[in-house]
């Protein structure tokens, strides 16, 4: 059957659909990953979004579900140009197909994905409509488009029950804004005692478990939608505990410490940024997804330094918290998909907790 | 880190000749080397004994030594040239393993020079064995349980603990020499004791055999500050087992999960890290099937033909990058030239599927084994882009120009199917057509996969093109399947002998539902940033993106294709220079190639890069893009030539030559008649077709005769025929692909072969100089050593020569490049054949002279008189220097080839010998081919009776070096008789001690034997000769070649070469 991209500056692209059939409108980004579809399809910070992978053969390797990052894909839309049709890995256990049509999420297929991608790299990014409507009427799309917002999407991926990684080292606090299952992971692998929490639970409780160390994780959308947690987050800030947070967490940290985030143009979404760590020089491939990211300009130097930088664009990565025991990082160190490269930081966190128990 | 003051004449050493598994990538990247350290504003010298090459112009490097690569010549270099350091990790395993020497010796400390790029520690570390695998035990990287062995008694031992089937793989060697699979002590025996001989250090590692996993590599680069990154994985779909140069290889992986790629990826940083290396490094692994268990299986700690295959994969310059990280650069201080907006460091997204197909030389040696081992084979590559597997694959298929297609090319149906199951077990290069046929027969992807042990999802692909097959066999052409035939990259004419179509039909409703070609960008970033390098692929469906165009007259220049015997790394150098030619006289270049080693294909050369196949339906939908305002053809090589027509149809301009001059040239009738206007003698000959109108032929003109078809490369199907048998035999080898142009029957005269290259602006000729070839006629003109100047004809006949090219040059109305053999037979001049285009010994002739004759020949092509260039017409004044070309041969690598010399060319590279005199000039040449004499000074002399009065004269002054010479009953009696001492030894099949048993003792330099003419190849002479090739001794097929030897071993006063700078001699 056949299927329609309708972006909100009237480009209409013409594919075969795959997953459901429902029509949905999201806001479109792609990612540059060429292995890890599972993990980005899986990963909560894409909710609020379709996301199209600039690879072309997706699928290869089919479905292993203990590669998911989360219990369910969280895209609105999946895009690419070619799905294989015969999976082949000795851990495959199902097929890309299946796995969207389970879940009720519609996809196209056998589209121009570098068009696309030209697209978004020149205009931004943009909302568009997934549709198998042949007689989709533009008139009435577009305005629909541009004015669909994303929204809050943080309350949609957070978990509803604190949950518990089992471990004999430190005790981590873990607030899930939309949490990749190899956050816990890696810490859980270095012996933390890892307890997640949903995303609205008040500082008062987090401290009040008297963790060694919190985390704040990824998550999706924009960060100032997420005025109360912000709140919250400040109030972690001020506590003596040792803070380490990614991505939105990064975001949210900052913006509880009077600095502002931007929209980058289309985002950074791949496996192959370099970043630097500015107190050493080294530079690190890292795994990479957000649309948003911290204004240096705004940063209050007594308050935050940079301490990582993007090479390619120069945009912030992470930042240091000057007199606290707290940093925090643009990019993904726990990897799943990408390079494992920065998987140091989650040891600098033990270092930061009081070292290795 | 800053570029390091301290650096401020590098020596880079080269390759040397082209051999298999050392071939044109090395060209490349140190061609991408020099430029990039040049553009550091470093002095560069360069040293390397392939003049073909063009990192051996003094455009490149501002020293050019085209000298033998030895210990003794680097070091006298170093002394002469006094550089601050170096770079010894691009030129391939020979430049390696000099600077490892050098620096062993101790002799770059004492001269206060130093390794750039990686340190000996690390080198050492990587390729001994041992050390290696220890280095890996450290970190915890597995590796097949094996030991490094010094004597076949503990490689069996070793075997016996870890059991068959066992890898072997000689230290130090490249492309695997040596190497094999053993499957029984008799094997291993048979492996090992050759291994050992080959090694440079006399060690061989024994490996638990891994065959059947899969082969994954990644190209990995670090710098000094310890930043690294991965440019590319590959994949590759010939499982462990076979070569990773043999094997049809796939970028990026498409069988690994994320955790598979990032574990290995993961692997080879920490590998790369704590060896240390800074620059480029390449790491190989195979990877269990059905879990996460990996094992690593060589790192190269240099730019290698991986990362060559990467690079032009990518985007991403290896060898430029690794030549700012060995100045000092880290890789966040170098820019991404691509994209221009990101650096170096960060990791190349493709968004295309690439696939590399090996190309064998099968071909040429019709007697060899086709099956693929770890040792390599293959000569040359093709690489191919799409946006799908199937595309990429059929692309890559008919980038070989091997009489392939699809995978119908090779015909299987006459098997049943029990014998099909049973040739799956076959590894060799027909593989995926018998998977094909496989297919075809239903047989189930689990059988073929575990027969084959290639990947199911491979087998899918290989399914989805039969399929496509059956579809366009049994359904109507609806736009729908066409337009899906097309995304599969199925050639029109393909499909319309398929669907009963005409080729034009099927092109008309393509023109109908419009499903024409779009150009995608190789821009390194999967199109996150906006790349300004116009790199580009087809595909079917989608947006094209090469649509800009500099307003300037366009020029396309055809490249060569794939590296192959008869047709290798020259062309690349007349294809770049040309292209560079016409940028300076302000056109705009578009190249198409598909050759991933090479030059030509870097995306700075031209102003366009087309990485496409080099067929008529490809070409043209490139011409439909840009409508270029004309095509060069004259020097690619006969691929460009082949395409001539085909481009004269599309209504492309042929620059310089005209078709119908070039068919004059090939055309028996047409060139007879225009020889006889020239009053230009040839040998007799006649135009036939069947066996019976050659055999009369050959009759009346008399036995020996020369039988070829036209329009032939490199000789090839080219026989010496002595009696009617012969003829049967050829016409059979000739016929075995379908013939459209007739066979040619010439009278053999055995002179003086003489070659000559000249530029023709329409009324003057410009001869840089005439070449002399030391084998007398019959042996093909690139397996010939050639002397220039020509050493041993007259005057009058070298003014006849001038004479004769100039009127043929006229009367076929030459525009730019033309080749001219000649044979110099009791003082009358022949003409043997007229080639009127550029021709393989273009470099040499251009190095040597000073003359730039493709600039000049491009020039005159667009108008210019030789005149108004500043040449005065004519044969030029001959050089100051005596250059000589020597061939070389890969004959150890082909298991079962024959290595006897004749028409047909066997000759994979060439080197040159410079010099004052023509003695060290031949001496250089020998030396610069490997042939490193007296060590034992036993020789062995085996002569058809013919020969043996030429003979002995040769014998009696290799006896007066010292040698001892042991020979076959007749050829002792005949060198007894007449004085030269001569041992008798027994034949194969007689008692010991025989021929054989003195070969395997490895006490003999050197063996010559002359085989008889003809088919009826002593079987006895093909044993030795094999034998004594594969266990490293040198064997000489030609009376001229051993004359040529012995000269130059009698000249033991040159001991101290004079290293000559080819930079600093002056065209005049």
């Amino acid at each position: 059957m056949k299927a329609f991209l309708i972006l909100e500056d009237g480009h209409v692209f013409t594919g075969t659909s795959i997953g459901s059939r429902k029509e949905i409108i999201s806001e479109i980004v792609f990612n540059t990953s060429m292995t890890g579809y599972l993990e980005v399809l899986t990963d909560p910070s894409y909710a609020g979004q379709a996301v199209c992978m600039t690879y072309p053969l997706i699928g290869n390797y089919g479905i292993c579900y203990e590669d998911q990052e989360s219990l369910r894909p969280w895209p609105d839309g999946y895009i690419v140009r070619e799905l294989s049709r015969m999976p082949s890995n000795f851990r495959c256990q199902d097929t890309i197909q299946n796995f969207l049509k389970r879940f009720d999420i519609p996809g196209i297929a056998g589209i121009d994905t570098r068009a696309l991608t030209k697209i978004l790299r020149e205009e931004g990014t943009m909302n568009g409509m997934i549709t198998t409507d042949e007689n989709y009427d533009l008139n009435e799309i577009l305005p629909k488009l541009k004015a669909y917002k994303t929204g809050k999407v943080v309350e949609k991926v957070t978990c509803s029950e604190p949950a518990k990684w089992k471990g004999e080292g430190y005790r981590v606090a873990l607030m899930d804004f939309g949490v990749k299952k190899s956050i816990p992971a890696s810490l859980n692998r270095r012996g933390c005692q890892v307890t997640v929490y949903p995303a609205q639970t008040s500082a008062e409780e987090i401290l009040a478990a008297k963790p060694d160390g919190i985390m704040l994780s990824n998550g999706p959308g924009d960060p100032k939608e997420c005025r109360e947690i912000i709140k919250e987050v400040r109030k972690l800030y001020d506590s003596n505990v040792p803070i380490f947070a990614i991505c939105l967490g990064h975001q949210l940290m900052a913006l509880a410490t009077g600095a502002d985030t931007k929209k980058l143009k289309y985002g950074h979404r791949g496996g192959n940024h370099p970043v630097k760590d500015l107190a050493t020089g080294r530079v690190y491939i890292t795994s990479q997804n957000h649309g948003y990211v911290v204004d240096t300009e705004t940063l209050d130097p007594k308050v935050a330094v940079p301490a990582f930088v993007n090479v390619n664009d120069g945009t912030n990565e992470g930042l240091r918290y000057i007199g606290k025991n707290i940093f925090t990082v643009q990019y993904h160190p726990e990897a799943a998909p990408g390079p494992q490269d920065s998987a140091y930081l989650f040891d600098r966190f033990i270092e930061m907790m009081g070292g290795n128990k | 880190m800053p570029k390091n003051p301290d650096i401020k004449k590098v020596l880079v050493i080269g390759s040397g000749p082209i051999v298999i598994g050392q071939a044109a990538e090395f060209d490349y990247a140190g061609t991408q080397a020099c430029r990039s350290l040049k553009e550091e504003g470093l002095e560069v010298v360069l040293l390397n004994s392939n003049p073909a090459t063009i990192m051996t112009d003094k455009d490149i490097a501002d020293r050019v030594y085209i000298e033998p690569l030895t210990v003794e010549v680097v070091e006298q270099l170093i002394l002469k040239e006094k550089p601050d350091s170096v770079l010894p990790t691009l030129g391939g395993q020979a430049g390696l393993n000099l600077a490892m020497e050098l620096e062993e010796r101790g002799f770059l400390r004492e001269n206060h020079v130093r390794l750039i790029g990686t340190t000996s520690e690390t080198i050492k570390k990587a390729e001994d064995r041992q050390e290696f695998k220890d280095t890996m035990e450290k970190i915890g990287e597995p590796v097949a349980a094996s030991k490094v062995v010094t004597n076949v008694e503990d490689g069996i031992a070793f075997t016996n603990t870890i059991g068959y089937p066992v890898v072997l793989r000689p230290a130090y060697t490249l492309g695997g020499s040596g190497g094999g699979i053993a499957h029984n002590e008799e094997e291993l025996e048979e492996i090992l004791s050759n291994g050992l001989r080959l090694s440079r250090v006399g060690e061989v590692l024994v490996e638990r055999c891994i065959a059947g996993w899969k082969e994954i590599e990644y190209e990995v680069m670090r710098d000094s500050a310890g930043n690294c990154i991965t440019v590319c994985n590959m994949e590759n779909i010939d499982p462990v087992g076979v070569h990773t140069g043999d094997s049809i290889v796939v970028a990026p992986s498409q069988t690994l999960g994320d955790k598979e790629y990032q574990m290995l990826r993961t692997s080879a940083l920490n590998i790369i890290s704590e060896l240390g290396i800074t620059g480029g490094c390449n790491v190989q692994y195979a990877l269990n099937p059905d879990s996460f268990e990996y094992c690593v299986i060589e790192v190269n700690p240099r730019v290698s033909r991986s990362s060559a295959l990467a690079s032009k994969a990518t985007g991403y310059p290896i060898a430029k990058v690794a030549a700012k990280i060995a100045l000092g650069y880290t890789l966040d201080e170098i820019p991404n030239a691509i994209t221009r907006k990101t650096y170096a460091s960060f990791e190349p997204m493709l968004d295309y599927c690439v696939v590399k197909i090996p190309r064998l030389p099968f071909d040429k040696f019709i007697s060899a084994k086709r099956t693929l081992t770890t040792q390599m084979k293959a000569t040359g590559e093709v690489m191919s882009i799409c946006n799908n597997f199937e595309g990429a694959l059929m692309k890559a298929i008919r980038s070989l120009e091997q009489h392939v297609d699809s995978l119908m090319s090779y015909d299987f149906t006459g098997l049943t199917e029990e014998e099909l199951v049973e040739e799956l077990e076959i590894v060799d290069d027909m593989r995926i057509w018998r998977i094909a046929e496989a297919v075809r027969r239903g047989i189930s992807y689990e059988k073929i996969h575990e027969i084959t042990k290639i990947d199911c999802w491979f087998i899918d692909k290989i399914a989805i093109l039969v399929e496509m097959e059956q579809a366009l066999k049994t359904r109507e052409l609806t736009e729908e399947l066409l337009r899906e035939a097309k995304r599969m990259e199925f050639p029109d004419y393909i499909i319309a002998r398929l669907s009963g179509k005409t080729e034009e039909e099927v092109k008309a409703l393509r023109k109908q539902y419009n499903i024409v070609a779009a150009y995608k960008m190789v821009d390194t970033c999967a199109a996150e940033f906006a790349a300004t390098t116009p790199y580009y692929y087809s595909v079917y469906g989608g947006e094209n993106e090469a649509v800009k165009s500099s307003g300037k007259k366009k020029v396309l220049v055809l490249g060569s294709g794939p590296i192959r015997i008869g047709q290798g790394i020259e062309f690349d150098f007349c294809s770049v220079h040309c292209t560079w030619a016409f940028a300076e006289e302000g056109y705009e270049t578009i190249i198409i190639n598909n050759n991933p080693e090479t030059v030509s294909t870097d995306f700075d050369i031209a102003d366009k890069l087309y990485f496409e196949p080099l067929t008529p339906e490809d070409v043209e939908n490139v011409v439909n893009n840009e409508h270029p305002d004309g095509a060069v053809v004259q020097f690619g090589g006969q691929t460009a030539i082949k395409l001539t027509e085909a481009l004269i149809k599309m209504g492309v301009k042929i620059l310089g030559t005209s078709a119908e001059n070039v068919d004059a040239a090939e055309d028996r009738e047409l060139f007879d008649q225009i020889l006889q206007k020239c009053g230009i003698p040839r040998a007799a000959g006649h135009t036939v077709y069947t066996a019976e109108e050659a055999k009369a032929a050959a009759r009346e003109l008399g036995y020996p005769v020369l039988v070829r078809p036209s329009y032939v490369l490199g000789g090839q199907g080219m026989q010496i025929a002595i009696n009617d048998e012969d003829i049967e035999k050829y016409i059979g080898v000739i016929n075995r692909y379908t013939q459209e142009h007739p066979i040619l029957v010439d009278k053999y005269l055995e002179g003086k072969e003489i070659e000559v290259d000249a530029v023709c602006d329409g009324e003057d000729i410009l001869i840089p100089g005439i070449m002399e070839h030391i084998e007398r006629a019959g042996i093909h003109s690139g397996d010939s050593i050639s002397v220039y100047p020509a050493q041993s004809i007259s005057q009058k006949a070298k003014e006849t020569i001038e004479e004769y090219t100039r009127r043929l040059a006229k009367s076929l109305h030459v525009l730019g490049m033309i080749n001219i053999q000649f044979i110099v037979y009791q003082e009358q001049v022949y003409v043997i054949e007229v080639n009127p285009r550029s021709s393989r010994t273009v470099p040499y002739i251009s190095k040597v002279t000073g003359i730039p004759i493709v600039p000049l020949a491009t020039r005159v092509i667009l108008g210019h008189k030789i005149r108004e260039l500043g040449y005065e017409p004519g044969l030029q004044p001959e050089a100051d220097y005596i250059a000589i070309k020597m061939p070389v041969f890969s004959f150890e690598k082909i298991r079962g080839a024959d290595i006897s010399l004749g028409p047909e060319m066997k000759s994979t590279g060439e080197c040159l010998g410079i010099a004052r005199t023509f003695n060290e000039a031949l001496y250089k040449a020998f030396l610069g081919a490997g042939i490193n004499l007296p060590k034992y000074k036993n020789m062995i002399i085996t002569v058809r009776d013919s020969e043996q009065e030429e003979m002995l004269p040769v014998a009696r002054r290799f006896e007066k070096l010292g040698y001892k010479i042991y020979a076959t009953r007749g050829t002792a009696r005949m060198l007894n008789e007449n004085g030269v001492h001569a041992i008798r030894t027994n034949k194969i099949e007689q008692d010991s001690p025989t021929l054989m048993d003195l070969i395997l003792g490895h006490k003999i330099d050197l063996v010559i034997d002359i085989p008889e003419q003809g088919v009826e190849h002593s079987k006895d002479g093909f044993v030795i000769r094999r034998n004594a090739i594969e266990t490293g001794v040198n064997v000489l097929t030609a009376v001229d070649t051993a004359t040529a030897l012995v000269t130059s071993l009698e000249n033991t006063d040159i001991k101290k070469l004079e290293l000559v700078d080819i930079a600093t001699i002056a065209g005049r």
